[in-house]
């Protein structure tokens, strides 16, 4: 009778955990798929994630960044199957878990700080990743 | 009446699938372990059907000529029994006692209609029950703010007319969702993903059966 195993046996087989993980605050380029009539082509979209929405196989992330002086913003599935693979430009250094304000500065008061363990923490990752899952 | 094949399940809940297009399916998972306990046949009854059985109900709990019904049948005692009118031919295809499968009952993309009971939601005013506007919240207004308006006439008629849309029990009815699309089924788990959203709660029992509107709903039939 309980029925959330259930359906997260059903979501499992489903889950991108070949991605990079990403927290609220990097600088990420998401590498998208998108398919024109016959044509398929990789985009990328740079930006900052300011949201993150755990639930499951359901689960989004918005992505902002500001083009032309626009701010664009881009929710992705996040466990879509045309997402190509998520690269880590930056750690930025949040203290909240959603960045609304960023949408209310611009210029240089819009930056956020980076860690600077970039390096280490990439590479640290996947090895924490693996040890994880055993 | 609906004699198109079809089966009883439990309602499990809602997900999403991905497509290989990129676009998602939302989906109710609808699981169907479903046995046959038994027929009903022309000769002794006048009619044909299957009679389903689902989930375990315990020996203690089982009424004596009930349980004697099922020891015939050689399955265990079953919670919920439903029966399904369908032709001799269809229910000759079935044996006593085994597993209804799934997979020969229904086909990927067959349109079907689904029945359960909504979601009951008790006594209910006239916002929620009828979806009616009442009248405004400001501008003086009191003692009349979610009400349903006027309920009729004075000399002519006279009386208040039957049907008139007031508050009252909303919900717990018997409700179908027609035309909606299989979207998966999954026999190794007795499980059915259908497009959309079905009536009930989770856990709720649901009827599935081949669309009435659209002959069965089977890909091939349309053609």
């Amino acid at each position: 009778m309980l029925n959330l195993p259930k359906i997260e046996a059903l979501e499992s087989v489903q889950l991108r955990k070949d991605l990079t993980p990403y927290r609220v605050g990097d600088t990420v380029r998401v590498h998208y798929k998108i398919v024109e009539g016959e044509k398929e082509r990789i985009q990328v979209f740079q930006g900052v994630v300011i949201r993150s929405r755990h639930a499951g196989l359901r689960s989004t992330f918005t992505v902002r960044k500001v083009s032309f002086g626009v701010g664009v913003e881009r929710i992705f599935s996040a466990h879509s199957p045309y997402i190509g693979r998520i690269e880590i430009v930056q750690h930025g250094i949040v203290r909240r878990a959603r960045l609304y304000y960023l949408r209310d500065l611009s210029g240089k008061k819009a930056r956020l700080k980076a860690r600077r363990d970039l390096s280490t923490q990439v590479a640290a990752t996947p090895a924490a990743e693996t040890t994880a899952q055993q | 009446m609906n004699q198109h094949p079809g089966t009883i399940g439990r309602k499990v809940g809602m997900t999403q699938i991905f497509n290989a297009d990129g676009t998602v399916d939302r989906v109710t998972i609808i699981e169907a372990p479903t046995v046959v306990v038994g027929k009903r046949t022309m000769e002794k009854d006048g009619y044909s059907a299957l009679i389903l059985g689902l989930d375990e109900r315990k020996e203690k709990h089982t009424k004596k000529p009930a349980a004697g019904m099922y020891k015939k049948a050689g399955v265990t005692p079953k919670r919920v029994l439903r029966e399904l009118r369908c032709s001799e031919e269809f229910a000759a295809g079935f044996e006593i006692g085994k597993k209804l499968p799934i997979d020969q009952i229904f086909e990927v993309g067959q349109i079907v209609d689904v029945q359960g009971v909504t979601r009951g939601r008790g006594f209910s005013g006239v916002f929620r029950r009828w979806h009616m506007a009442g009248s405004v919240m400001t501008h003086g207004s009191h003692e009349y703010k979610r009400h349903g308006g006027s309920i009729g006439t004075n000399m002519t008629p006279g009386r208040t007319l039957p049907g008139l849309k007031m508050p009252g029990h909303h919900g717990d009815k018997v409700r179908t969702a027609l035309n909606i699309k299989i979207v998966r089924i999954m026999p190794e788990t007795d499980m059915l993903l259908i497009d959309g959203a079905v009536p009930g709660t989770e856990n709720g029992i649901v009827m599935v059966r081949g669309a009435v509107k659209k002959m069965g709903g089977k890909p091939k039939a349309k053609k």
